[in-house]
């Protein structure tokens, strides 16, 4: 009876209140000091099969070599960013924390998180984007272990029979995406949503076309945005794409309604559960063909928050640096479908995983979303989605819809 | 009228009133001044109950509204004063003004389509009817479902090119193209404050029923043998009767609706391009999804502050019913 609350009851602010109320108990509890380790508190969101059991199953190993026992806690994915800001202002921070990648940055500049080098780690042969993305002011705080990115997947069975062949270049996706509409079917369905799932799907588009956020009024970012919009208003995408999440994109591709997605591959379990349904990936087309794809990197970083306990950070950092070993990165990346993060793995992984092949190649040269802006990014991403769904709209042309966002 | 109590502070009974001054030779502890700490004692758990968790969060959160309050906040302690910086910002940024538009056309929109319906149903089961009484409890069905999960049905509902209705629609022949109830500009408030009222019917004819049934009957059949029946006994007998119940659904809808947030989010997470945007959800991105803690805060402070004014009137509008 959510009606029956109090007068000022559950606006979102009230909430932050509450939240720095609960931050002024509690306190205590995780700094024991000195002793043996026996235990390790570990925090992440994979609460959806099959991450959440790939995880339990790596992390108990990870501890039993470490000679620990895990205590694990898992949350919803929205929720992780609350319940880590609680942990650090009741200083009740767990011993090694998940962070998505993006979110990073934010979390370091507090001080709440230890540099790894502090504990003899590094991220060396790291793709170049992952390593930045767990970097602050210089400092790395997080080791990810493997990372994803989104491509382009089409239906084979649609397309064989229309005759056309994945396309690789702007324009032959807005050729393709034509005949391919037909009935109840539109040629390419993505995400446009009013989240920061609309921007990430949008990134791809803009950065290969020399896009930057840090300047979204640009020619480069405005035919990107025409390409989306072409594909709207030509009636090749739906105008529901404003209002879709990735599952939602999902959902229409395994139902037919959608010969061609853009999506990553964590979607692959529930499409490899759609009977008859046959799929591939390739990547993102370019804008001419020979550009070099540029892909926003995803996926979570590993970080050891400052306990104040030296004892219990160095078993966390055991733990964090084997969930970083080679033979992990490559069982996660093969389990999870995502992409080992060490360059020198890839090769093998390909021949392991042949369907990863072209996330792998777009991770290369795959970006981090908090590359050029860091903590800023959150403000930027809202104003891409904003201008994304202003245009799909039709309120206002591409080019005019990003310059109000950026003066807004 | 308990049915409110849990929703009006607690009226301080004679206690508040200061003493009066105690002609001299009062005993220290005399009867009267016995009672009156006794009063005042049972007082203590529901003032120190309400400070904590109604004082204490508001306090904190109008003053967050004056700090730059951000990620960082929460493990340093630090929050450098800023005074109306955050202010001059919501204010000045131009979501505001459509939020600001919105959260007005939501919640005038919600009310009158909540109130008028359920005051339409509750004026339909005065009469009694085979199975009224189980049809009236159906009708509490859209209050007992998770406003997440009814926000999820309305989605698949609404949707342009699937969605139930524009299906309905279009096997009758009403409309040529899909309309975009949540996607396009024009219609997803519409379509949001449609949803909205659903929701909101069960609450204002339970409370307009409760009501209705205090109204004694022989009022109206005095106004019968007047020749006063069907609309003009609605007229002159129920309504002037129902008023101070009125005041109460009106006010007690317009400070529920104004914080609306689970169904907006659900449905259209504030889009397309802000097109459903009000202050609530514009604050709770600004905090929960941009970080910036302080600025959220003084959205949501300008949201408290609305409320307040209606909550005022909520009081006193109670009071006449009581009277």
């Amino acid at each position: 009876m959510a009606q029956r609350g109090a007068v000022l009851g559950r606006t979102a602010l009230v909430a932050v209140a509450a939240l720095a109320l609960a931050a002024c108990g509690g306190g205590g509890g995780a700094a024991g000091g000195g002793g043996d380790v026996t235990s390790i508190r570990v925090l992440d969101y994979y609460n959806n099969e099959p991450d959440r059991s790939v995880y339990a199953r790596t992390l108990d190993a990870c501890g039993q070599q470490a000679g620990v026992t895990i205590e694990r806690e898992v949350v919803p994915g929205a929720s992780l960013i609350a319940r880590v800001l609680q942990q650090a202002s009741s200083r009740t921070l767990p011993d090694v924390m998940m962070i998505d990648n993006p979110d990073l940055q934010q979390i370091a500049a507090s001080g709440a998180l230890a540099p790894i080098s502090d504990f003899g780690l590094s991220v060396d042969g790291y793709a170049d984007g992952v390593a930045t993305a767990s970097t602050y002011e210089g400092q790395v705080y997080g080791m990810q272990p493997v990372t994803n990115t989104i491509g382009l997947f089409y239906n084979e069975d649609v397309l064989a029979q229309a005759g056309i062949t994945p396309p690789t270049t702007w324009d032959e996706l807005r050729t393709a995406a034509a005949p391919l509409t037909q009935g109840q079917r539109y040629g390419i369905a993505f995400a446009a949503n009013a989240t920061y799932e609309g921007t990430w799907q949008f990134l791809p588009f803009m950065w290969t076309n020399g896009g930057e956020e840090t300047d979204i009024a640009s020619p480069q970012v405005a035919e990107a945005l025409q390409l989306w919009t072409d594909l709207v208003q030509s009636g090749s995408a739906s105008r529901s794409v404003v209002n879709w999440t990735q599952a939602d994109v999902k959902d229409q591709f395994a139902a037919g309604n959608a010969a061609m997605m853009v999506n990553g591959p964590w979607q692959f379990p529930p499409l490899d559960k759609v009977e008859g349904l046959r799929y591939n990936v390739v990547r993102i087309p370019v804008p001419q063909s020979g550009d070099t794809q540029v892909a926003p990197l995803g996926g979570e970083t590993w970080t050891i928050p400052q306990t104040g306990d030296a004892a219990r950070q160095a078993k966390a950092a055991e733990i964090v640096a084997c969930l970083n070993s080679d033979e992990n990165q490559l069982a996660l990346a093969t389990e999870r479908s995502t992409v080992p993060t060490k360059t020198a793995l890839r090769e093998q992984f390909v021949a392991q995983v042949p369907k990863m092949a072209a996330f792998t190649e777009q991770v290369q040269t795959a970006r981090s979303r908090t590359q050029m802006l860091g903590e800023k990014w959150p403000e930027a991403a809202t104003r891409i989605y904003t201008a994304i769904q202003t245009a799909l709209t039709g309120g206002a042309s591409p080019q005019q819809a990003l310059q109000q966002a950026q003066n807004g | 009228m308990a049915e409110f109590a849990t929703v009006a502070p607690a009226r301080p009974p004679d206690a508040a009133v200061p003493p009066p001054p105690s002609p001299s030779g009062e005993p220290l502890w005399s009867p009267r001044r016995r009672e009156r700490l006794l009063q005042l004692g049972f007082l203590v758990p529901a003032v120190a109950y309400l400070l904590l968790f109604f004082g204490y969060p508001v306090v904190q959160n109008a003053v967050m509204g004056f700090q730059e309050y951000t990620t960082r906040t929460f493990y340093t302690g630090e929050a450098p004063w800023v005074g109306l910086d955050n202010y001059t910002a919501v204010l000045t940024s131009p979501v505001f003004d459509q939020a600001l538009l919105n959260t007005v056309l939501f919640t005038v929109g919600s009310i009158v389509g909540q109130f008028g319906i359920g005051l339409a149903i509750a004026v339909f089961f005065q009469r009694r009817f085979p199975l009224s009484g189980l049809l009236r409890s159906l009708l509490l069905l859209p209050w007992l479902i998770p406003l997440i999960v009814s926000g999820a049905v309305w989605r698949w509902i609404l949707d342009q090119d699937n969605g139930a209705l524009n299906r309905f629609l279009g096997g009758l022949g009403l409309v040529g193209e899909n309309p975009g109830w949540l996607t396009s500009t024009s219609l997803a408030l519409i379509a949001v404050i449609a949803v909205n009222i659903w929701i909101g019917i069960p609450f204002n004819t339970t409370i307009l029923y409760g009501g209705l049934q205090d109204i004694p009957g022989e009022l109206y059949e005095a106004a019968a043998l007047d020749g006063a029946t069907g609309w003009r006994a609605f007229r002159h007998v129920t309504w002037p009767l129902l008023r101070p119940v009125v005041n109460v659904v009106l006010v007690l809808g317009v400070v529920y609706t104004i914080k609306v947030l689970d169904i907006i989010l659900g449905l259209t997470g504030g889009g397309p391009a802000n097109a459903t945007q009000t202050i609530a959800t514009q604050s709770y991105h600004l905090s929960f999804q941009e970080f910036r803690f302080g600025e959220g805060a003084a959205l949501g402070n300008v949201l408290i502050l609305t409320s307040l004014v209606f909550a005022l009137l909520y009081l006193r509008a109670n009071r006449q019913v009581s009277r």
